[in-house]
């Protein structure tokens, strides 16, 4: 399934601010891509506008071409998933039910609940290793598998795009990487293309295959991630003093902060 | 897999169905009780046979009929409306705390009532009419000043609060310069009782809920999806500013009949959702099942206001009762869990 998601000259911002300011960007189909920046540079809010969570001030977001706001909710809803930061839980809900709902832009009033459906949340409850917690609470569950059940409820939407607004917050790194690689898992075998919001910029440069780094509202390099992030782009983008080496696992670029503290190399010189 | 599922779904379902059936059962059972007890005595039957034009007794249809009926249907009613308007606001503001008569809508209602009593002397219709008027416009002037890009629900409910304190000391205001008689009169309004409306009110509730319970019935599916959170709700592909706009008339124009018919029979909005809620389980969304416990709360408030207690009370006197202990219990376990705000 090919789709196009791209933002022309897109600003966005909140009540007399604005966040972005005249951005492009193209998605790469079929890819992970992940976004990474300093706090408040505009990562998440790009996210949301892609999602048309947040109405363009400026330019537009294009879905195959197409203005997100000229498009019907319920018909961008069947192509575009989007987990948001802190999604809500309704007191004493179940797991299943709470991955039900992710169908609701496939059902009607008419077509209140189909085998279709079933066989969806079966799926997703399966991929994402929820399967047996399906009748608990959400709020019985810890941490890590409660972010699986939410990613479980964006993949019973079924739709060709997922978009994950930092995911792996408040998870331990365990977790966090458990539900990176459930990702890769997704993207690999069923062609999704996933778009994350990620915190962590050693797992970021791993998962991603095309990596965005933004600041102050633009895009300061893009790209995959070997070809793109070097100390020069992290102290940019973060103001971190660093080196970069490669990661001894996946050879991806690996940061390395030096910090004012620890340097070995500084201690040689205090004792020559 | 897919059994597990079809399984969890079909025993939601189940659950669901039966306990709200149960409900039906005792809600009837209770609304035929309420005719069948009074200064003279009714058997069951005969209740049930006069109200529903089986037998023509003049005897038992007087009492029954004209007499004991539209006490026990307003009582239904009304309970079934606030139920249903309770829940909606709740599970539209994810709060326990945020049933209509906490944010302000049943202190609109009252001030535009006694208002109308004091003030202008009105009569059952007027107050009735002044009490709709009234919910309608504080829940409009709620809307409005809790507004900044969409409605949160902290603010909706803090604003509300805050403009049933304003309201309240204007009523408080207006009774205590007024003639004792119409103080009386303003205070027994204020209590809330089923029956102090007459017959047109109660039918013009009657005509709202076969209107709005289905509207709410269809809004029940946007509401499942709203209870997630605006962004999710949004990326679901629900019409997220829409759908919570009419949810929120459905529940204003609910309550604003009901306090008309009523008063503002207090708790009972803020009781019958989280007391549907647990003993259907989390399924369809209970909109029935709330309406039916309100109706059960209100039926059996009266029922105890009128018969068991040495001196007959007002209905609300017995929700209150019955509702306060219940919101000390909500609110020392709602901040233990951290979502009480």
């Amino acid at each position: 399934m090919i789709h196009d998601l791209r933002a022309t000259n897109l600003t966005l911002g909140y009540a007399e601010t604005d966040i972005v300011r005249d951005l492009d960007v193209v998605i790469p189909d079929g890819r992970i891509t992940v976004i990474v920046g300093a706090n408040a540079c505009g990562k998440s809010t790009l996210l949301r506008g892609l999602a048309r969570l947040l109405r363009p001030r400026g330019g537009d977001v294009l879905l195959d071409g197409t203005s997100v706001q000229d498009l019907r909710s319920i018909d961008v809803a069947k192509v575009l998933g989007l987990l948001p930061q802190s999604p809500v839980a309704p007191d004493g809900i179940t797991v299943a039910d709470l991955v039900g709902r992710g169908r609701y832009p496939h059902q009607s009033w008419f077509r209140q609940w189909s085998a279709e459906d079933e066989r969806a949340v079966a799926e997703a409850l399966e991929a994402t290793g929820t399967a047996d917690l399906a009748h608990r609470s959400i709020a019985e569950l810890s941490g890590g598998q409660r972010q699986r059940v939410w990613v479980a409820m964006a993949l019973a939407q079924d739709t060709d795009l997922l978009l994950l607004d930092e995911p792996t917050t408040f998870l331990d790194i365990n977790h966090q990487v458990e539900l990176l690689d459930l990702l890769t898992d997704l993207n690999r075998e069923s062609g999704k293309t996933i778009v994350i919001v990620l915190h962590d910029l050693n797992l970021a440069c791993r998962y991603a295959d095309h990596i965005i780094a933004m600041k102050q509202g633009a895009i300061l390099a893009e790209g995959s991630p070997v070809d793109v992030i070097d100390a020069a782009v992290v102290t940019e983008v973060f103001g971190l003093e660093c080196e970069v080496v490669p990661d001894p696992v996946s050879g991806t670029p690996m940061i390395v902060p030096r910090g004012r503290h620890h340097a070995a190399r500084r201690r040689v010189t205090a004792a020559s | 897999m897919i059994d597990v599922v079809v399984a969890d779904r079909r025993t939601r379902r189940t659950r669901a169905g039966a306990v709200t059936g149960a409900l039906a059962l005792v809600a009837f059972a209770l609304f035929i009780l309420t005719m069948m007890v009074g200064s003279y005595y009714v058997p069951a039957w005969d209740v049930i046979t006069s109200v529903f034009h089986l037998r023509n007794d003049p005897s038992a249809d007087f009492i029954v009929r004209d007499l004991r009926l539209p006490m026990a249907t307003a009582g239904l009613a009304v309970g079934f409306a606030l139920g249903v308007s309770g829940l909606l606001f709740q599970k539209l503001l994810g709060n326990p705390l945020a049933s209509p008569d906490f944010v302000g809508i049943s202190s609109g209602a009252s001030m535009f009532a006694v208002s109308a009593i004091i003030l202008f002397g009105a009569g059952s219709t007027m107050i009735s009419a002044s009490a709709l008027a009234g919910a309608l416009i504080s829940a409009i002037l709620i809307y409005l000043l809790a507004w900044r890009d969409g409605i949160s629900g902290y603010r909706f409910i803090l604003i509300g609060i805050g403009l049933s304190e304003f309201m309240l000391s204007i009523i408080g205001y207006i009774v205590a310069h007024a003639e004792l008689y119409e103080a009386r009169q303003a205070m027994t309004w204020l209590v809330g009782t089923i029956g102090q409306a007459g017959s047109t009110e109660l039918r013009t509730l009657l005509v709202a809920l076969v209107v709005l319970v289905p509207a709410a019935l269809v809004l029940q599916r946007p509401l499942r999806v709203l209870e997630l959170g605006d962004d999710t709700a949004t990326a679901l592909g629900a019409r997220v500013e829409l759908s919570r706009l009419a949810l929120i008339a459905v529940s204003i124009v609910l309550i604003g009949f009901a306090t008309a018919v009523a008063g503002p029979i207090m708790f009972v909005a803020l009781i019958a959702g989280p007391i549907a809620h647990r003993i259907v389980g989390h399924s369809g969304g209970g909109i029935v099942a709330a309406g039916l416990v309100g109706s059960i709360i209100v039926l059996g408030a009266d029922l105890v206001a009128h018969h068991l207690v040495p001196v007959a009370l007002p209905t609300g006197v017995i929700t209150g009762i019955i509702g306060a202990p219940y919101l000390i219990w909500l609110l020392a376990t709602v901040n233990r869990e951290g979502r009480g705000g």
